[in-house]
């Protein structure tokens, strides 16, 4: 086959992945966008087979068929709240595979001898793909709260990672004084390892509310360290699926940033926003506890929220993450339907940070039922919610504390919110009045037309809807 | 060098339009997003792939078996759960609700729902 054949073939499946991902514009769309990039990868792995034959089946298809079932059997067990574990852990499979495969090329087996560039970038392959392979599963074990998500901090923590970097950059110019087998794969191992040290060590000062801005960084990183393997075994294919990964992930990780008003400079070296060193936005997050019976709490709360609910024409709905720790997902769904049922509005608002990664809170929404065209952007609601009659917080506390505009030198000053009070009436149905993730208090309940509902709100909910089925 | 340059325009050229593409994407499809672009970057099956067109010692083949096994794993994985994310987005129904397929999970939980006769304190207040 000529290069020029190999170069269109090459192309047309580029056309059909980039197709694939234009479709992500609209929900319908995306359906069929994962189908059409699956089918470019399929299509990439079948040329591959074809131009380099299926050597050594008994190896390989074991190998295949293996992983591709654990992949298939995770994949349709794993809980939607648990999708920012899963994803992260995925971004470790994929770090792995490239740091494994950047090794095994670096070692010169292929035959043909290594040029610089495929030394240099097999070898930022190898360093990137163990890094991100360390960091994912750290981040995975926080995302799945089989870790503690709070940040640790090491003593010099910039320090520990500054020499870790220094020694891989020192060893990766060793390596090209040594044309000795051995001392290569030595050096490269150690290179793997103090790789391996560096993710974990960079990650773990991560944690709270940022874990959404890592989660996307490391999307951006998986796809960088499979951009230079490409490099080094010279696939075109590779290089490009890489390249559009690491966009995409840049992007997200952009995006997260600027929904929590934070440089992402200040995410990495650990510049936290609040004083208490726990970063963190989204909601009442932490252990369940009983309902505090503040003195605010009597008879009248319950019932005045009753009677707002059921004067209330249009309604919009804030949820934050602790609507999905308290699995008050349907219960809203519920409410929502009854609500609508007496011929009410109802949407919801979505900030960009609600959930452990970007868009999370819109497929657990989703999951629950509720139409993706009730779920609406920070922009596009805030220009409603001036009309809005009623405000129903579920589980959310910065992203609708006004101290984020209105006050001067908070952690979340200048981080945009969702101005829920600038709404007729607000109910908020958080577990408890405390501050969020970012430790400041939130003026918002103290203010006269916010009745607060504390407890668990998924109970709360229920009874509401209790309330407003009887009449 | 011409291999090196023509490597660099296609990383350059992809990496623009990915990201012309990819700004365009709502945040409601953020997370499906993600999740597609990892299992993309499972593209590394292929480099994984080729190592064993050549003779392989017993560490490459144990190495790139396993590399084999974490792609996969990353690529199947992730268009399956893909897949069933972009699945659960649907648009608002008119009034008559279909008799539309259950998830076994909202069902489950529609049970509790209504099994659970405990009462918080403002169901107390409330009755």
């Amino acid at each position: 086959m000529s290069n020029a054949t190999i170069m269109l073939i090459d192309l047309a499946i580029l056309a059909v992945l980039i197709a694939g991902i234009r479709l992500f514009r609209t929900p319908q769309g995306a359906r069929y966008g994962n189908l059409t990039a699956a089918f470019a990868l399929v299509l990439a792995v079948a040329v591959t087979l074809q131009r380099h034959g299926l050597a050594q089946p008994q190896i390989l298809l074991p190998a295949v068929l293996a992983g591709s079932a654990v992949g298939w059997w995770v994949a349709i067990r794993t809980d939607m709240i648990q999708i920012p574990a899963m994803v992260a852990f995925q971004h470790g499979a994929g770090g792995v595979a490239v740091a494994l495969v950047s090794f095994v090329e670096l070692l010169g087996t292929a035959g043909t001898p290594v040029s610089v560039v495929g030394k240099v970038s097999g070898m930022v392959g190898l360093a990137l793909g163990a890094a991100t392979f360390a960091g994912s599963m750290l981040a995975a074990g926080k995302l799945s709260n089989r870790m503690k998500p709070t940040p640790k901090v090491l003593p010099r923590h910039n320090l520990v990672l500054l020499v870790l970097a220094v020694v891989i950059l020192a060893l990766a110019g060793w390596i090209f004084g040594v044309d000795h087998r051995r001392a290569t794969m030595t050096l490269l191992g150690t290179i793997a390892l103090f790789s391996l040290g560096l993710g974990w060590v960079f990650a773990m000062r991560i944690g709270g509310a940022d874990m959404p801005v890592l989660i996307s960084f490391l999307n951006a990183t998986a796809g960088l360290a499979a951009a230079f393997c490409g490099i080094i075994i010279e696939n075109r294919l590779l290089i490009a699926c890489g390249a559009t990964v690491a966009a995409s992930g840049s992007i997200l990780t952009h995006v997260m940033c600027k929904a929590m008003n934070r440089r992402l400079a200040n995410v990495f070296v650990g510049i936290a926003p609040s004083k208490g060193g726990g970063s963190g936005l989204g909601g009442t997050f932490g252990e369940i506890q009983p309902a505090v019976s503040s003195p605010v709490q009597t008879e009248s709360p319950a019932l005045a929220a009753l009677g707002a609910l059921k004067a209330a024409r249009a309604l919009v709905v804030v949820p934050g993450y602790g609507m999905a720790l308290a699995h008050a997902q349907f219960a809203i769904v519920e409410l929502m339907k009854q609500l609508e049922k007496m011929g009410k509005t109802v949407k919801f608002a979505i900030h960009p940070v609600a959930g452990r990664m970007p868009g999370h809170m819109n497929v657990l929404l989703a999951e629950a039922d509720v139409p993706y065209d009730k779920l609406f952007e920070m922009d596009d609601i805030n220009r409603e919610l001036p009309e809005t009659d009623l405000v129903l917080v579920v589980g959310a506390c910065d992203v609708v504390n006004p101290a984020a505009t209105n006050t001067e030198g908070t952690p979340i000053s200048g981080m945009p919110i969702l101005n829920a009070h600038l709404a007729k009436q607000v109910i908020v149905c958080n577990l408890d009045a405390k501050p969020g993730y970012s430790g400041v208090d939130n003026a918002l309940y103290k203010d006269p037309k916010v009745i607060m509902l504390l407890g668990d709100a998924k109970k709360t909910l229920q009874d509401l809807n209790a309330a407003m089925v009887s009449g | 060098m011409p291999d090196l340059l023509m490597m660099l325009a296609v990383f350059a050229a992809t990496f623009a339009i990915g990201y012309l593409l990819i700004t365009r994407v709502p945040s409601l499809l953020h997370t499906p997003l993600m999740s597609m672009t990892n299992a993309i970057s499972a593209v590394t099956i292929i480099g994984a792939l080729m190592i064993f067109a050549h003779q392989t010692g017993v560490l490459e083949g144990t190495l790139g078996a396993v590399a084999v096994v974490g792609a996969a794993f990353n690529l199947v994985g992730g268009f399956v759960i893909t897949h069933r994310m972009v699945h659960l987005f649907k648009k608002s129904t008119p009034p008559s609700p279909p008799a539309a397929i259950h998830d076994s999970r909202k069902q489950a939980e529609d049970g509790r729902l209504r099994n659970d006769d405990r009462r918080s304190n403002i169901g107390g207040q409330l009755r």
